[in-house]
């Protein structure tokens, strides 16, 4: 007796939509989730995304578009008969319940025999590794290991889809990164695809298959990790991805996708991501690109440093009042004059968007 | 930088009874902000604890014994069905109105809690609260009389012949007593439900548990021991039963309460002694109810109504 997902190709999200009001939280979100896909939901606070975790489980309801699991529709259906697991954010286990009860509560509900719960209870709380704890209640227990439980829970019952909506942001830093390896050894094992809901581009980076990228109820880009890491399809995705620096700049001229800018005083080549038709335009660079260098084509003066151990990372300034966040391998310190450069290929190009 | 360390001498620990009184009041958790306690204790003091502890006194010194010490009193009272028998019409009226408005409190409570509207049902299950009893049972007369708006719908609807009784009987004293009890028992309940995490729900109807059994499983269980709060305070409060029991009620016959029974025996028959024996034994009466219901209710879960520590 295993815990392993339920058999399903895929889920298919069709123009799915809600709105408040007049306020249009999910404009026609469409998206394709395969069986054993580890899929992100990375955006700001606001943008959505737990909107759009609460319309999949069936905690609301949509106001247009479907929903499909191969070819049967389940939007109309309840949350209870939609037969997908939710870990909570601030993990919602039953406060009266012990840790058994709580993670046997879904197994109880399908009315299955008594022993087949015990052993599938005993498999899930050794699954998370709190054996020996599964009679205490949850206020007895810490936040990781009331996590834990969360995710044992959701999965002891073998859903198709586990949704987890920022199931980590109640935790301390070393836990955190702890329990990120944690969930994704989890859904390697029982096989369900999962939708996982966070701020976060480092944990959606390092756990997801796919990452979606939601702003303003809508779908920027999906990608793999590569992907945006890389080449991230518009500068507010970029921004999110760790692209700081957010430049405007002039274009000058254009070679093979290269492109040569004014940026203030100075003169930059970066490399077009889409095709530009207007001369304004925005450059996206990280600061862990933007380095000091001889020849480097932009002065600037440092504002502050810190050190992080192998380099240090600092914010300068150019005469225009233009700001940077750089990375340099040598000591700086607040008030030097600096020449920073970025290599061509690293500076990303994006047309400016109309407001 | 200078180090200062070898300067120092190196102090033995303080001894125990070198600590000073003040210091030690304040390791056990009094200290001049204590005595902040004083004006309400003395409130307390003077009108509670004297005034029932004079009430005893009292009762233990029956009139017609002039005034010697003795349990004549409480040996009248429950010789005399017609002055034991109260308890049982008071009982026989609280417990079921009790019930009554906590079953009807706990589905309107877990409708409300999700409506926006809230604050505007809210105030209109208060106005019966404020109003009091006594305008209720005016209204009522009124309504539910021999003549009232209610009898004489249903007569010209043919729906009966002639007027039913709802007022001055047992009947009309229940119905008052729901009326007045109702948003007292709502407010309540309604504070209680609101305290559980609406995750919890989610969850059970996540983990596929239909409404039936979330509320057997997770609403009930959380608000077991505030049903139980909610009953013993209810329970004490139409207990207590008087000004409905005598308006709306028959106070000489179905509806002669505890209450009315001390109230004739204080200031009908001036035997202020036996007055205060009957409001004892009043007393006495509600303590074993609510000790009974504290102690069932133990078995309960106690704890936060939440999900996490989010």
């Amino acid at each position: 007796m295993t815990i392993s997902a339920k058999n399903f190709r895929e889920l298919r999200l069709e123009r799915m939509r809600r709105d408040f009001g007049t306020h249009n939280a999910l404009k026609d979100i469409s998206l394709t989730i395969k069986r054993g896909e580890f899929i992100a939901l990375l955006g700001p606070s606001g943008c959505g995304k737990s909107t759009a975790l609460n319309c999949l489980a069936g905690l609301l309801p949509l106001t247009g578009g479907s929903i499909w699991v191969d070819e049967t529709r389940i939007d109309h259906l309840k949350p209870e008969d939609r037969g997908f697991g939710m870990v909570f954010q601030n993990y919602a286990l039953f406060p009266h319940m012990s840790l058994r009860k709580n993670i046997g509560f879904g197994l109880r509900m399908q009315n299955k025999p008594k022993d087949v719960i015990d052993a599938k209870v005993e498999e899930a709380l050794s699954l998370v590794r709190l054996s020996t704890q599964g009679s205490k209640l949850p206020g007895q227990i810490s936040g990781g290991q009331q996590q834990r439980v969360a995710i044992a829970r959701a999965i002891v019952v073998e859903p198709p889809l586990v949704l987890m909506d920022e199931p980590l942001s109640n935790l301390d830093a070393k836990l955190r990164l702890e329990m990120r390896a944690e969930i994704r050894r989890i859904h390697n094992m029982i096989g369900c695809s999962t939708i996982y809901v966070t701020h976060d581009q480092d944990e959606a980076l390092s756990l997801a298959d796919r990452i979606v990228v939601l702003r303003d109820g809508e779908v920027r880009q999906v990608g793999t990790p590569q992907e945006l890491y890389a080449r991230p399809a518009h500068a507010d995705v970029a921004e999110f991805m760790g692209y700081r620096n957010i430049l405007k700049a002039e274009a000058e001229s254009e070679v093979n996708g290269m492109l040569n800018m004014r940026l203030g005083a100075a003169r930059l080549s970066g490399s077009a991501v889409e095709a530009m038709s207007g001369r304004d335009v925005v450059a996206a660079l990280r600061p862990e690109d933007l380095t000091p260098s001889k020849d480097g084509p932009i002065t600037a003066s440092v504002i502050s440093a810190e050190y992080r151990g192998r380099d240090f990372y600092g914010l300068a300034r150019t005469e225009d009042g233009m700001e940077l966040w750089f990375r340099s391998e040598i000591a700086v310190r607040p008030g030097e004059d600096l020449r920073l450069g970025a290599p061509a290929d690293r500076v990303l190009v994006y047309p400016t968007r109309a407001a | 930088m200078t180090t200062t360390m070898q300067s120092i001498p190196l102090s033995p620990p303080a001894e125990p009874d070198r600590i000073s009184l003040s210091q030690r009041l304040a390791r056990r958790g009094l200290d001049v902000t204590t005595l902040l306690l004083v004006p309400a204790l003395v409130f307390v003091l003077a009108l509670f604890v004297y005034p029932a502890l004079y009430g005893l006194w009292l009762s233990l010194h029956p009139m017609k014994a002039n005034g010697v010490f003795g349990f004549g009193n409480y040996l009248s009272f429950f010789s005399n069905p017609y002055i034991y028998g109260t308890i049982l019409t008071t009982l026989e009226l609280a417990v079921p109105v009790t019930l009554i408005n906590i079953l009807l409190s706990v589905p309107i409570a877990l409708r409300v809690r999700h409506m926006r509207k809230q604050r505007l049902l809210t105030t209109i299950l208060i106005i019966p609260i404020t109003l009091g009893t006594v305008l209720t049972a005016q209204g009522m007369l009124n309504f539910y009389g021999p003549l009232g708006w209610f009898n004489r719908t249903l007569m010209v609807l043919h729906v009966i012949d002639s007027p039913v009784r709802l007022v001055h009987n047992f009947t009309g004293v229940f119905l008052s007593q729901i009326v007045s009890g109702f948003p007292f028992c709502f407010m309540l309940i309604l504070s209680y439900v609101s305290g559980i995490d609406p995750s919890l729900e989610q969850a059970g109807a996540m983990l596929g548990a239909g409404p039936t059994s979330r509320f057997r499983h997770i609403i009930l269980p959380l608000l077991g021991a505030g049903l139980a709060i909610t009953f013993c305070l209810a329970f004490v409060q139409a207990f207590s039963v008087f000004p409905s029991a005598v308006l709306v009620g028959a106070p000489s016959g179905p509806t002669r309460v505890i209450a009315i029974a001390a109230f004739h025996a204080a200031y009908e028959q001036y035997d202020y002694s036996m007055g205060s024996a009957i409001a004892i034994i009043m007393g006495l009466a509600q303590i074993i109810v609510v000790a009974i219901v504290m102690k069932a209710s133990t078995a309960l879960y106690r704890g936060p109504a939440a999900g996490g520590k989010g």
